[in-house]
């Protein structure tokens, strides 16, 4: 494996990432760094490649050129087992994706099950001790479609937490949730982060964003236009581009 | 080779039974329990080809999803010519063209069980692929996300919802299958039709028997049909 020539303390490094699809350039060179234990906010106007550059950190989608590299191994490397990079790096959508043919306890228990080939009893208990730590304990033998939103959304944080990843990723968490199923959401995972959790969240959310993170990253243009701590970013936005956004937001 | 194919010969001049209508199954009546039997060949006969139709489609559907273009394009050809050839025609080139080529002597029941699950995989892997393709793909994502490999992926994830979808279109397939089972009869398979044939052509009474095996088809039907219907409710109120 390659090993970046970088301290043991960052998280994600990512090198000139470009992403294109056919003609239509959506990341045009991101360089940026990560720390262990940093929350990161992305935020920036819709269609500006948000989720696009949250899936090429788990190579949902394959960067056009550039690299990528998770606790300092490149995950864009030629010869790579991707689904073992993957074990690593977990990802929450704003659409949950709960698998809805399995119950509560084994959508959370499944992964740890066949990918960690971990036994069944000690995936089953580690299970029940995520959903007790999202609050969903009685939920465990219920079926997803009898869950609220905000349940589906903490039971997918559980299945992800559930491999033991050293990076989560969240994709817009809340944006399908009812108002009042937000908070139940932002609170685990504000608990996530107090937990040294390495985190990139894509949110509309500027009231949490400005709390729990560390960071922000603006984007806008294919690029990172901003980067900086909330207190800064809201306070004092630099461009003009995220002024405008702000004023729309907030 | 005519007279296999269409022992029915003596029904033709069905003008004739219509006007006397006169039926009388006491003249067959100790033939009955052995066209019955043909009972228990045409459902093994259709059991097998569905189950082995089923597995064959599944991979079959695999290929046809998949982005390694050979096995793309395997798919599709066969699929094209198996939907675009006679059954009939399959089933008589397999059966008259092993013993030719492979010296292996064939019996009907083999060459039928090879033809009709080659066949029923082709129009399987067009549902299967079908139910794939309505899976969000969210559920794909989501689990390679947690470095869930290939098949695990499509063996606990993805086939388990897209089965779900498509199993009334499944119990069609079937029914398809039992009906067109009996094209078995003319490479000599004593199946329900061959038998009922058969008992013809020895009694010289052709009306009895073949009305007894069509209205046991069609109760094989029905259930299956009706199997299917409370199949999609339950389907329907689980979701
Ligand atoms: N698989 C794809 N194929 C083609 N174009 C894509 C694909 N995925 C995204 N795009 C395009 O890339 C651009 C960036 O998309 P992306 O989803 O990353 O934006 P986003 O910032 O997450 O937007 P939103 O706030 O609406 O979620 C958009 O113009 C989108 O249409
Ligand atoms: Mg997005």
């Amino acid at each position: 494996m390659v090993k970046a020539e970088t301290d043991k303390a960052v998280a994600i490094q990512v090198d000139r990432l470009y992403k294109s699809f056919g003609s239509l350039k959506v990341l045009r060179e991101i360089t940026t760094e990560i720390r262990r234990g940093e929350v990161v906010a992305i935020i920036g106007p819709s269609g500006c490649g948000k989720s696009t550059f949250l899936r090429c950190l788990n190579l949902l989608e394959m960067p056009t050129s550039g690299k990528v590299y998770i606790d300092g191994e490149e995950i864009t490397a030629p010869n790579v087992d991707v689904m073992k990079i993957r074990q690593n790096v977990g990802m929450v959508f704003q659409h949950f994706h709960l698998f809805p043919h399995m119950t509560v306890l084994k959508n959370v228990m499944y992964a740890p099950l066949t990918v960690k080939k971990m036994p069944k009893a000690q995936a089953s208990q580690k299970a029940l001790d995520l959903l007790k730590r999202v609050g969903l304990e009685e939920k465990a033998d219920v079926f997803p479609s009898r869950l609220s939103g905000g349940q589906k959304q903490r039971v997918a944080i559980a299945r992800a937490l559930a491999m033991e990843p050293d990076v989560m990723l969240f994709d817009e968490p809340t944006s399908a949730l009812d108002p009042e199923m937000v908070k139940e959401v932002l609170d685990v995972m504000k608990q996530v982060s107090e937990s040294g959790m390495t985190m990139a969240i894509v949110t509309h959310e500027m009231g949490f964003a400005r709390e729990v993170a560390d960071r922000i990253f603006f984007l806008d243009g294919g690029k990172i236009a901003e980067d900086a701590p909330p207190d800064e970013f809201f306070s004092s936005p630099k461009s003009d581009r995220a002024q405008q956004f702000l004023e729309k937001v907030l | 080779m005519n007279n296999i194919l269409w022992g029915v010969n003596g029904l033709m001049p069905s003008s004739l039974v219509l006007a006397q209508m006169n039926l009388d199954f006491a003249r067959i009546a100790e033939s009955i329990p052995f066209i019955l039997t043909g009972i228990n060949v045409t459902l093994q006969f259709t059991l097998i080809s569905a189950v082995l139709g089923f597995i064959w489609g599944t991979i079959l559907s695999l290929f046809k999803i998949s982005s390694f273009k050979p096995l793309y394009w395997f798919g599709m050809a066969y699929t094209s010519i198996f939907r675009g050839t006679p059954l009939l025609v399959t089933l008589s080139l397999i059966y008259f063209a092993t013993p030719q080529l492979t010296g292996y002597n064939i019996s009907g029941f083999e060459a039928g069980v090879i033809t009709f699950t080659l066949n029923s995989g082709a129009y399987i892997s067009e549902v299967i692929r079908a139910g794939i393709l309505a899976v969000d793909r969210g559920q794909a994502e989501a689990a390679m996300s947690l470095g869930v490999r290939y098949k695990p992926l499509m063996l606990d994830i993805i086939l388990p919802q897209a089965i779900k979808n498509i199993l009334p279109a499944l119990v069609n397939e079937s029914i398809a299958l039992l009906k067109d089972s009996t094209l078995v009869s003319t490479i000599g398979a004593q199946d329900l039709l061959r038998r009922a044939q058969i008992v013809g052509a020895q009694k010289y009474v052709y009306f009895e028997p073949l009305l007894l095996v069509a209205v046991i088809y069609y109760v094989m039907v029905m259930i299956l049909t009706v199997a299917s219907v409370i199949l999609e409710n339950q389907l329907r109120r689980s979701s």
